[in-house]
């Protein structure tokens, strides 16, 4: 039989059901996400992969109660701590937002105010929603830059954001998001400026705060290689609709998507040097423009009629794995599977 | 402050001429004193020797890669480069013009020709302007644009950097983090530079689109003899795309070989640790692990050389001198004691 589903995806902390999020534009109403589903579970991190403009900020955008109008949530469910957060009020988010999920932004520039110094916005941060001392916030502030490895803390709480560098940046942005210990992060690509081995030091103590914790985290990226050593589920988003979901392992080990075997294919590590690197042929069409069938058929080397005519495709599971695609690769049972 | 001699003048075997873009001892810091504390009022902030005598050069069609943990100096000497920071020690010559001297127009082509594509894309570009016209600017001022041509030229750019032209009537706030990154790049090779100097130009871009931009790097080299500077901290990038490396840490250059070289033949220890490091996807899920010890901070550099601190290899000379860097190979340049030893 099946492997049992973990037992944390029986409790998610987050479900997200059928969410779809549009913005109305002279062109058309552009679809960012489209039916979207997936949960994560207490303590567990879910990879949110896939190509650029494919959806995945705009979806940590609506799960934050962050989508810019006219922008706005089209249909669809979000469930956390027992409400549906697409019908809660804007009070009611605000105070969700920060203390029991956090987003780590793409850019750092959306959470750090440019004009204010490091010390002052942390210290505002943690009083936003606790009424403590100043001083002991400052202190809480130091020992998190410290935890993010910025080297002499003490001096540098008072420098701008513009006295750091990018990947210092990005830091200070994750300590922000830590401060209150969330149950759900919402991390945005939060490391791609930092190189490995200070990367390797954050997640590792990332990694430590969310056991201790019980956090569950969203880690939005496009690196593979550190979806693969981090995150516990994956799911492939690619022009807003999920086309993958599974275990991160197995479905990078044997994924069925031809989309994600050519996301894994085009990895530098897999090229020799100064030699082409494989890339998905084509653009990821415009929201406005998908192909008929399966998004993905005007780009896939195993497209065929059977594709581009199915209007609705339906999914395909295999235990948690889930994949939408009408010729998959690795079929039949996967070598290590129970 | 003298300038350094370019120690790198035996690599480069010939004259300073054949170099697009020379550095020279360059030196970057900041803080320390400002115009209210000279005048007694205040305290002045910490200094911060975020560049410290740095000497390489780059030839025409050369690709250059950097590398270096995070606050090392890599956007502080790119800024530099491209002209738009000063060094507050050495020079940096263009075409074997101190850069320096290049004023009015002189100084505004070289400015041109040597294009930045920042770590940032947010910050460098004006919100209230749409996606073709942040593009179309800079080239229809300097008249680069042939009359009534605009639109084709700016969805030929767009196209060049794997954006769809249909984007181009969006607000850069209107774009996804890689669609803006890719915004920042067809704007850079849309003045039709001669020098690209790229800070994590790839590292918002999810793998296909990074594969595309770098392959249409490639290509511009062989077509155009684009000279370029390749910032990124992710070295499966750089040893794709680099003809040489320079390694980074706290500031200083710490080795620089040819790619092939330092890939096989890393010198330096921390050379040699950022490349064990060195991410695969192998479906396998290992704990993280990090170079030990703590960041050097450049607030506070350690004395002797920087990184013995967490050099497995330390002895009580690196404690107390700083080792030069000094050629270990032909072509290859290492700063490291332990080359004395043998
Ligand atoms: N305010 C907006 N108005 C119109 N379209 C938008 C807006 N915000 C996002 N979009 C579009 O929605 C799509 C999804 O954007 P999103 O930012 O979620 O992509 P992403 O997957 O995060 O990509 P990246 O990896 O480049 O950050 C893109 O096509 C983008 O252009
Ligand atoms: N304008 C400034 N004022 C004060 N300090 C600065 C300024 N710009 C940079 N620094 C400092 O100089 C050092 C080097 O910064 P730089 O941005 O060059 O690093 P980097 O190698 O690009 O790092 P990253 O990989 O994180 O982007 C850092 O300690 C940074 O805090
Ligand atoms: S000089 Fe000493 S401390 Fe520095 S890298 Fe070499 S052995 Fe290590
Ligand atoms: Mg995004
Ligand atoms: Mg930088």
């Amino acid at each position: 039989m099946h492997t049992a589903p973990a037992a944390a995806r029986l409790v998610p902390v987050l479900t997200v059901e059928d969410l779809t999020t549009v913005f109305p534009t002279p062109r058309g109403l552009v679809k960012a996400v489209d039916g979207l589903s997936f949960s994560v579970g207490a303590g567990r991190v879910m990879g949110l992969v896939g190509e650029s403009g494919s959806g995945k900020s705009v979806t940590g955008y609506s799960i934050m109660g962050l989508v810019e109008p006219p922008g706005h949530i089209a249909g669809g469910r979000i469930l956390f701590a027992g409400r549906d957060l697409v019908r809660q009020s804007r009070t009611e988010m605000r105070s969700l937002r920060g203390r029991a999920i956090a987003m780590i932004f793409q850019d750092p520039a959306m959470t750090l105010n440019p004009v204010l110094r490091i010390s002052t916005q942390m210290v505002e941060a943690i009083r936003a929603h606790e009424k403590i001392p100043r001083a002991e916030a400052w202190k809480r502030s130091r020992d998190a830059l410290g935890l993010v490895g910025i080297p002499s803390p003490d001096e540098r709480m008072s420098a701008y954001p513009h006295e750091f560098s990018g990947g210092m940046r990005q830091r200070v942005a994750i300590a922000i998001a830590l401060l209150h210990r969330p149950s759900l992060i919402i991390a945005d690509e939060p490391t791609t400026a930092l190189d490995v081995t200070i990367q390797s030091q954050i997640l590792a103590r990332m990694q430590l705060l969310m056991k201790q914790y019980d956090m569950a985290m969203i880690w939005i990226s496009h690196d593979l290689s550190v979806v693969s050593r981090l995150c516990d589920d994956i799911a492939v988003m690619y022009a807003g609709r999920l086309v993958e979901t599974g275990l991160a392992d197995r479905v990078i080990a044997h994924p069925r998507h031809p989309y994600t075997r050519g996301l894994i294919d085009s990895l530098p590590s897999r090229a020799r040097r100064g030699e082409r690197l494989r890339q998905i042929e084509g653009m990821m069409p415009e929201p406005l423009d998908l192909p008929e069938g399966c998004v993905f058929s005007n780009r896939c080397p195993r497209a065929d009629a059977a594709c581009r005519a199915n209007p609705v495709m339906s999914v395909s599971t295999y235990g948690a794995w889930q994949w939408r695609c009408v010729h998959p690769l690795n079929e039949g049972p996967v070598h290590g599977h129970s | 402050m003298a300038i350094p001699e370019h120690r790198d003048a035996d690599i480069s075997s010939g004259s300073a001429e054949q170099f697009v873009i020379e550095l020279c001892g360059v030196s970057r810091s900041f803080g320390g004193p400002g115009a209210l504390e000279r005048l007694g009022l205040g305290r002045g902030s910490p200094v911060i020797h975020a560049v410290r005598d740095v000497s390489f050069g780059l030839r025409q069609g050369e690709v250059l890669g950097i590398v270096g943990e995070s606050g090392c100096g890599k956007s502080t000497l790119a800024r530099m480069v491209a002209g738009i920071l000063k060094p507050t020690a050495g020079e940096i010559r263009w075409h074997g013009k101190p850069l320096s001297s290049l004023r009015g127009r002189e100084g505004k082509a070289a400015r041109l020709k040597a294009q930045m594509v920042f770590q940032n894309p947010w910050s460098a570009m004006n919100p209230r302007l749409r996606a073709a016209e942040i593009v179309a600017e800079a080239p229809r001022i300097h008249g680069l644009i042939p009359r009534g041509e605009q639109d084709a030229y700016v969805a030929h750019h767009f196209l060049l950097a794997g954006l769809d032209p249909a984007l181009g009537d969006r607000y850069p706030h209107q774009l996804s983090g890689g669609q803006r990154q890719r915004l920042v790049i067809a704007r850079a090779l849309a003045v039709v530079p001669e020098m690209l100097v790229c800070d994590e130009a790839v590292a918002a871009l999810d793998v296909s689109i990074q594969a595309q931009i770098l392959n249409m790097l490639m290509d511009l080299r062989e077509k155009l003899d684009l000279t370029s500077m390749f910032i990124s901290h992710d070295l499966g990038v750089i040893e794709h795309l680099s003809d040489r490396v320079v390694v980074m840490y706290l500031g200083r250059v710490v080795e620089n070989a040819e790619v092939a070289e330092l890939f096989e033949r890393p010198n330096h220890p921390y050379t040699r640790a950022l490349l064990e490091e060195l991410p695969r996807i192998d479906g396998e899920r290992r704990p993280f692990a990090a170079i030990e010890g703590e960041l050097p901070s450049p607030l506070n550099p350690p004395p002797g050389c920087a990184f013995h601190p967490r050099c497995p290899f330390a002895m009580e000379r690196c404690r107390r001198e700083a080792p030069a860097l000094l050629p270990v190979a032909s072509g290859h340049l290492s700063a490291c004691h332990l080359n004395d030893m043998a």
